[in-house]
């Protein structure tokens, strides 16, 4: 390892959480002028790794050594004297919005300390003019920033990264809310930095870009580095075999449901660029699964679904009736109801008891002569808690003390006793244990069962392909592919999720 | 151990210094504890509890009104005009001023829930909106019976003996506004824990989108807590007006505080934590013992608004340490 002298080295890593283990022995370098994919499903420890490396977090044993010394890089402010940058998915939060062009890309020189207190301002502007001309980026330097487009607040960023001597930058996932055309310039960009000797550390769920871009590539697993290549030594269908391993042996109690007629039609609905054309039909007794990689438009869908944002174009039917999607109430009246993602935060009520929680959409259905029958709000809450097994030392209890999975179950009953058709999940075993992830999976069989759609948004293929009849797959925005459960292998599914169905055909 | 403390002095507290505060007074005067001064003070927090009430509406949907003084300005002098100026029945002085007290609301709610200005940016600008309203109705003069005109006659109306009763009359011994307050705290109580509207709008303060997706139609929801809160301002000017007799110019100006203060006490009141309308009429309570009791101590006047703010200083303090205790 004589030659390692030039370029970033990180050294048998290691972080742990709480005791449990986030990163173990993972080696990682970067050299001046390469770009090197950093790849892995999620959870794998790509964005730990990340993290001790510009700073955010430190690690419990391993080094990093730059052009031969070791480097102590602790905080944030460490890291950049080291000449390492990031360019996050979000910018927003990197630049100064109300402040223009020049100044975001000046910051640092106008606020160094030591300035001799006046600004040149016709200077400044020129040399941001200058940066940003030698990234290829046209943008008037007087402009506020918080007028620019996502794309362009990257580019400012990345000239802003330029006047501060960056040596290495991490791109975390930068391309996935770009357009294609934005993409293109970005890469442009991350051309021109590699050519200045810049080493580039790409971070993407868009297998397609990085063996177009890359030099190199690195796979991370469960917190392990599992591969590193030269980009021409290696292939699509190798990375995604490594990326996903081969240790998935979880058991999934699919029950097999009478699989009716047709209940939700969705055709054409669209949203800006989150949702595009998205169609498909669920049947009774049926379990579809969307999945699709984080920022792929699962949630969007879900949202759209429910009426909780506004649709572009398209429609949804429930037993052929177009539905009202103007808002959430609407969207329950015409027979769907949502398990959304935050569950905390749009679930359920995390001050409200569980009886209060369990009663609000039947709120009407439980009121007599004007008021809420508080026998029936009992009543109900109770035989709901027995159903799906919500742990609870009495009803009146706060949600906010019920565990992670029960509080799931809490924002999965509030919708049992109404009369839905369809129940649309989003993420719904995110953050919940075992024992309540198959308790989860053994509800929404028995809705399934019970004749209820069930619309089942995830980005764990394992699940999808453990409780769906059938499989959509969700990249971009658009619906690129769709699987017999019987039919898809993990690695299918994530080749099309990666955008990567077109490229093999 | 030092928590639980803290849990007892959250639940009881308030209530113990409204029982610290009578005694300190009644020892300290012997007129202080009698049935007549009490049901005095009684009839002297009515109008600031209906306010309150109201107030206690906006910020159940985690919203904020700081018009509702004004609106009682307004109110009152227009129940006044309805009389004096134009010689309206009794049915028209009282469900005008509503009218506009629930036209106050909407506008709020247009502005805040429909445009969606901040609700303390948006109510303010409305705020001194009605005070210009109600002060370019009657060119900054109150209104009495047989006032002057500006043309030189006499007005022609006169305050109706029934709507003086409903501020100064008595039904069985207790003053009709104590009644009329009574009902509305019980009625009000009522609706925010047995009816779906009232529970509807807790949720949504609570967590506006988990309400949203849970199927409540939260921008109804919050405009109606809006005119809820306009009209019970409506029903303090009314009263205000049935009180004194005439139609005072500014008369809602110390209200807002009062109210406001009134509600935050209530928060702690028994531990609850958020608005609440029994909490809520034990803060009027509060206020009004206080400034009973330092009037009877000859304070000067102008220190009852140190006295006020200090009361809700340290109710906002409360409520917020035992807010943030139980974030961590």
């Amino acid at each position: 390892m004589a030659k390692a002298s030039k370029g970033l080295n990180m050294r048998n890593i290691g972080k742990s959480f709480a005791g449990v283990p986030a990163l173990s022995g993972v080696d990682f370098e970067v050299r001046p002028g390469e770009i090197h994919a950093l790849l892995g499903a999620n959870g794998a420890g790509k964005s730990t790794l990340m993290k001790i490396l510009s700073g955010a977090y430190t690690n419990d044993s391993g080094d990093i050594v730059i052009d031969g010394g070791t480097a102590a890089i602790r905080t944030p402010a460490d890291a950049k004297a080291n000449g390492i940058h990031c360019v996050y998915q979000e910018v927003d939060t990197a630049l100064v919005p109300q402040l223009t062009v020049t100044e975001n890309v000046m910051l640092d020189r106008i606020s160094a300390p030591g300035g001799k207190g006046w600004l040149r301002w016709g200077s400044l502007h020129r040399e941001a003019e200058s940066v940003l001309s030698q990234l290829g980026a046209h943008i008037p330097v007087r402009k506020r920033v918080s007028e620019l487009t996502l794309a362009e607040k990257q580019l400012v960023l990345i000239a802003r990264l330029l006047t501060e001597q960056a040596r290495y930058v991490i791109f975390d996932e930068p391309t996935a809310p770009l357009s294609l055309d934005e993409a293109e310039r970005l890469f442009g960009v991350m051309q021109q930095l590699k050519n200045n000797g810049i080493g580039c550390i790409f971070i993407t769920h868009r297998l397609p870009e990085v063996f177009r871009m890359c030099d190199r590539i690195t796979v991370m697993r469960d917190g392990r580095r599992v591969m590193t290549a030269e980009t021409q030594h290696t292939d699509i269908e190798e990375v995604v075999r490594e990326m996903l391993g081969r240790s998935f042996a979880e058991e999934y109690p699919k029950t097999d449901a009478v699989i009716g007629s047709t209940v939700l039609t969705v055709s054409k609905l669209s949203r800006a660029r989150y949702v595009r054309d998205v169609s498909f039909e669920v049947r009774a007794g049926e379990i579809v699964a969307i999945v699709g990689l984080v920022g792929a438009g699962k949630t969007e869908l879900s949202r759209l679904l429910f009426g909780a944002d506004k649709k572009d174009s398209g429609d949804v039917r429930v037993y052929g009736r177009q539905l009202d999607l103007s808002d959430p109430a609407s969207a329950i009246a015409g027979g769907i109801a949502l398990v959304p993602e935050e569950r905390r935060k749009q679930g359920i009520l995390v001050s409200e008891s569980v009886g209060r929680n369990l009663s609000l959409p039947i709120l009407k259905t439980l009121t007599r002569l004007g008021f809420i029958s508080k026998q029936r709000e009992t009543r109900n809450a109770a035989s709901i808690i027995e159903r799906l097994g919500i742990k609870t030392s009495s009803p009146a209890l706060q949600t906010m003390y019920l565990s992670g999975g029960n509080q799931q179950k809490v924002s999965i009953g509030k919708w049992l006793s109404t009369d839905v058709a369809v129940f649309v999940f989003d993420e719904p075993t995110k953050g919940v244990d075992i024992g309540a992830k198959s308790d989860i999976f053994r509800i929404i069989g028995q809705l399934a069962e019970q004749g209820k759609a069930i619309v089942y948004l995830t980005c764990e293929f394992t699940e999808a392909m453990g409780i769906a009849d059938r499989i959509l797959v969700m990249c971009d925005g658009r619906l690129a592919g769709s699987f017999l459960r019987e039919e898809a292998t993990q690695e299918q599914l994530l080749l099309y999720a990666s955008g990567g169905g077109e490229v093999n055909g | 151990m030092k928590s639980k403390a803290m849990d007892f002095t959250f639940r009881y507290g308030s209530l113990m210094i409204i029982a610290f505060v009578i005694l300190f007074f009644s020892l300290w005067n012997e007129n202080f504890f009698t049935y007549g001064n009490l049901t005095d003070i009684l009839r002297s927090i009515s109008i600031v509890t209906f306010v309150a009430i109201g107030v206690t509406f906006s910020l159940t949907v985690d919203g904020f009104d700081l018009s509702v003084g004004s609106t009682v300005s307004l109110t009152t002098v227009v129940a006044a005009a309805l009389m004096v100026w134009y010689e309206q029945p009794l049915y028209v002085v009282i469900i005008l001023p509503l009218v506009l007290g629930a036209i106050v609301g909407l506008i709020n709610s247009l502005l805040i829930v429909r445009i969606r200005i901040p609700d303390l940016l948006a109510t303010l600008a409305i705020m001194y909106i009605v005070a210009g309203v109600h002060k370019t109705f009657t060119k900054g003069y109150s209104i009495y019976n047989n006032m002057q005109l500006t043309d030189g006659t006499t007005a022609p109306g006169t305050f109706d003996e029934s709507f003086l009763w409903l501020g100064q009359g008595k039904w069985l011994g207790i003053p009709v506004p104590v009644i009329l307050m009574i009902i509305a705290v019980v009625l009000v109580h009522l609706f925010f824990t047995y009816t779906k509207y009232g529970r509807q709008m807790a949720m949504t303060g609570g967590n506006e989108e988990a309400a949203r997706l849970s199927g409540v139609r939260v921008k109804r929801i919050r405009t109606a807590a809006y005119v809820a809160s306009g009209v019970f301002a409506a029903i303090g000017g009314i009263l205000f007006a049935a009180r004194v007799g005439t139609g005072q110019v500014d008369a809602g100006a110390s209200l807002l505080m009062e109210s406001v203060a009134a509600v935050f006490v209530g928060y702690s009141v028994l531990g609850a934590g958020k608005p609440n309308v029994i909490g809520t009429f034990f803060g009027a309570v509060l206020i009004g013992v206080l400034l009973n009791g330092m009037t009877m101590m000859n304070l000067q006047y102008y220190t009852n608004d140190i006295v006020k703010g200090s009361v809700l200083v340290l109710a906002l303090a409360v409520t917020f340490i035992h807010l943030n205790r139980k974030k961590q």
